[in-house]
Order: C-alpha cells, then sequence, then structure tokens
C-alpha cells in the first residue's frame, strides 16, 4: 500500500488539531500537511490531492469514471451524515467535558447515537450492501474516510460494530488492506483518547472555548 | 460547455454538445425534495456533487470546471467539502426555517428562531469571503468552476426564502454577478426560477410525506 503515513495519521490525528485549533480554516493546500492547521473539513480534499500527487495506486481513487463517481458519492453523502454524528461521540464523552468540567447530560449521546444508528443503517444498506468494500472488491479512500470517523465513537466506548457483523466484517478487511500495524498506529491517539481527559488545559483557554463547544453540539 | 445544476436538480446544458446524445435521465423529483439523481444507461448516482464531477469527466467540459493543475483542483474539491455542511448546511437551514416552518405549524415565525439561523449563515458567508474567495474573481482563482456554481446554487436557497444576503455584501455579490456571466445570464434564471418562487409556496402543494420528512429534519435542528 502506498498511500503516504502522512495521509492515514493526519486524518485519525485531526482529533488532536480540532483542540488546538478548532475554528481556523486551514489557508494552505496540504502539501506540509504535518505543521499547518489543516482542518477538519478539508480530509477529503487532502486525500485526493495526495493520491494525485504521488500516483497512489488505481484503487484508492479509480480512474473509471463510474468507479469514481462512486467514491465522489459517498465522500459526498459522508459529510452529513457519518461525519456529523460519529465524531460528536468524542466531542461529548471526551473533549467538551475536557474545557467544562463536567460531564454532558445523557440524552445529549443518545441522541448522537440514534442519528449515528440511522446513518450507519444507510450505509450498510445503500453503500456497502453485499460488497467487500464501497465500491466493489477494491478498498478505496471512501472506505478510508468513512473507517476514520466511525473509529471515533470506538475511542469513546460505543462500539458500533460490536452488533453490526457486517460493519466488522468491512471493518476487518479495511483494516487488512491498509495493513494492521499502519491502521493502528494511525488509531493510536483515537484509542486512547479518554486519557486526554487527564491532561491540564490553561483555564482561559478552558473559558473561551466552552461555549464556542457547546454550540458545536447542535 | 456549460453545465448548469438547479435545486430540482435537472441540468440544463449549454451549446457545445453538438451531436452529443443525451444518455441521461434526470429525476426531478420536486423543487423541495432535491435529490438529484442521474442514470447513465444502468449507471446510477446521487449526490449533486458527484453527479457534477462524473459529467464533467465523461463530457470533458472545459478545463476551468475542474482545473487538472493539482494545486488549483485541491481549491476546489477543499471547497466542495467544506461546503456541506457550511454553506449547503446553513442555507438551507435558514430556507426551511423560514418557508416550511410556518407552513408546518400554521404559525407565523418567531422572530427570535429567524434570527438565530440567519445568524448561522452570516457567520459561513464571512467566511466564505474571507477564506475561501478573498480578493479573487472565482474561489479557485482567475476563473470559475465547479466550486463557484454549487456555492451559488446553495445560496440561492436564501434568497428564494426571502434573505437577500447579497444586499450588504458587495464582493459577494460582484462575485455572484461574474458566476452568473460565466454561467449564463438566461440559464442562470431559468434554473432559478423554481427556487425563486419558493416563498409563493402553500402547505397543499407539497406531499404529504415530504411535509412530514421536513417537519422531523426541522424538529431536529430547531433543538
Amino acid at each position: 500500500m502506498h498511500l503516504p503515513q502522512n495521509g492515514i495519521i493526519n486524518i485519525s490525528g485531526k482529533c488532536l488539531k480540532l483542540i488546538k485549533i478548532p475554528f481556523t480554516l486551514g489557508k494552505t493546500i496540504p502539501f506540509a500537511l504535518g505543521k499547518n492547521s489543516v482542518y477538519l473539513n478539508y480530509s477529503t480534499a487532502i486525500l485526493l490531492y495526495l493520491s494525485r500527487k504521488y500516483n497512489t495506486p488505481d484503487h484508492w481513487y479509480p480512474s473509471d469514471i463510474q468507479k469514481r463517481a462512486q467514491v465522489d458519492e459517498y465522500l459526498s453523502w459522508h459529510h452529513a451524515n457519518i461525519r456529523a454524528n460519529a465524531p460528536k461521540t468524542m466531542w461529548i464523552k471526551v473533549l467538551i467535558p475536557l474545557f467544562t468540567g463536567q460531564p454532558l447530560p445523557s440524552e445529549k449521546l443518545q441522541e448522537v447515537m440514534e442519528g449515528l444508528s440511522t446513518s450507519l443503517k444507510q450505509f450498510e444498506e445503500r453503500f456497502l450492501q453485499d460488497k467487500a468494500f464501497i465500491i466493489g472488491s477494491e478498498i478505496s479512500l471512501a472506505d478510508l474516510v468513512a473507517i476514520v470517523e466511525l473509529m471515533q465513537p470506538v475511542g469513546v466506548g460505543c462500539d458500533i460494530f460490536e452488533d453490526r457483523p457486517r460493519l466488522m466484517e468491512w471493518r476487518r478487511r479495511v483494516e487488512d488492506a491498509v495493513g494492521k500495524e499502519l491502521f493502528f498506529q494511525a488509531h493510536e491517539m483515537i484509542l486512547s483518547v479518554k486519557e486526554l481527559s487527564n491532561i491540564q488545559i490553561d483555564p482561559q483557554l478552558k473559558e473561551q472555548l466552552a461555549p464556542v463547544l457547546m454550540k458545536m453540539l447542535k | 460547455m456549460t453545465t448548469k445544476s438547479n435545486r430540482d436538480g435537472t441540468f440544463s446544458y449549454g451549446r457545445g454538445r453538438r451531436g452529443q446524445h443525451r444518455t441521461e435521465e434526470f429525476r426531478k423529483v420536486n423543487i423541495l425534495m432535491k435529490v438529484p439523481a442521474l442514470k447513465d444507461g444502468s449507471f446510477t448516482l446521487a449526490e449533486s456533487i458527484a453527479i457534477l464531477l462524473y459529467l464533467a469527466r465523461k463530457f470533458k467540459t472545459p478545463d476551468h470546471w475542474y482545473p487538472s493543475d493539482l494545486q488549483k483542483r485541491a481549491r476546489v474539491d477543499e471547497y466542495l467539502s467544506w461546503q456541506h455542511v457550511n454553506i449547503r448546511g446553513k442555507g438551507s437551514k435558514l430556507f426551511l426555517t423560514k418557508v416550511l416552518l410556518p407552513l408546518l405549524t400554521g404559525q407565523p415565525l418567531p422572530p427570535e428562531k429567524l434570527e438565530s439561523v440567519t445568524e448561522e449563515l452570516n457567520i459561513v458567508l464571512n467566511q466564505f469571503e474571507e477564506k475561501f474567495l478573498q480578493d479573487k474573481p472565482f474561489i479557485a482563482g482567475s476563473e470559475v468552476s465547479l466550486a463557484d456554481l454549487v456555492a451559488l446554487v446553495e445560496l440561492m436557497q436564501p434568497v428564494g426564502a426571502g434573505y437577500d444576503l447579497f444586499e450588504e455584501r458587495p464582493k459577494l455579490a460582484e462575485w455572484r454577478r461574474q458566476v452568473e456571466e460565466a454561467v449564463g445570464k438566461q440559464l442562470f434564471r431559468e434554473a432559478h426560477e423554481g427556487i425563486l418562487n419558493a416563498k409563493n409556496l402553500t402547505a397543499d402543494k407539497i406531499a404529504p410525506e415530504l411535509l412530514e420528512h421536513f417537519k422531523h429534519q426541522l424538529l431536529k435542528q430547531a433543538s
């Protein structure tokens, strides 16, 4: 697998970047990926840029226009669905309490989990279906983008794969295709995110960000 | 070739498709349930962005729509990916709140509600101007691209709802003028006829299942 490591680590590592620079938008093109305020929303653009610049193997973003369109279709749907819900679990369980000093009411998590459930149902029925990967027999950027978001609830103890064997099988295939070691390396931060609860945050920053973070939940 | 997508998912083509067989069928659901879909033979595709990209590739549209230059293309991708929850999200939220909510509840819209969705939209409009447009004529630089098309189409939603966001934003108004010109004023107007008449919508013109769907969506958003 030739996708540059940076790509994956940055996608998963975006979680920390969110804490540091929550609302700035990366102005620059991400060729200096590690340092820049490469913002969450651009991860799709970054992946596409990288796959083109480094001429990654075709299956990541197939040259066949119909297969490519299927990747685009998923990437487009993803934003308002999986990505709208999955990361919120992390915000609710770890990140916001980190700044506000208090846990959030359980209804908030429940709401998000319900939304996520609906998205997952659509994901399975509309995008995955009976195929090995989203666009067919080979892994693509679509699977990568999906799995990265879905690991976030796992990281905070909401194991969405638990009662979803088909999803779990897909996840295993994605892990294998990416390489188990690389996969877990990339998700190390997310899978140990609960440890973040122990870090100290500058009280001024806490005060500034707490209300803003709460608004983000809406 | 000029492609234009409008709210009800029909695509109009400008000149330049001489001899080209129209192989796609566009399913027009209705102005509100804007689910653009494309059928090309047995291949079906949803999601307006995916459709636009597919069409640009299939018909090998002029380069500026989706530039082959890596960095310019990345700018387009950047916008297309950001816009989902921002311009599109907030624009449609304003539209739903202003036009649909009163229809569903049978009550006039509480002013605070309108104020708050307008404020949300204004925040993303500021971001759009400052981060994406900046001092350039178009999002990717000196030429119009799919990013501008998608942006303007989404911005017509709040305009259709009666919120003229271009009024106090001269930079945005100028950008709009340039995009309209690049697309062709008539084609643009044709494409937006429906949305610009949205204010005249009454509940009886909307299918009951749709009303339910929007009720549900609005309740989620309204919290």
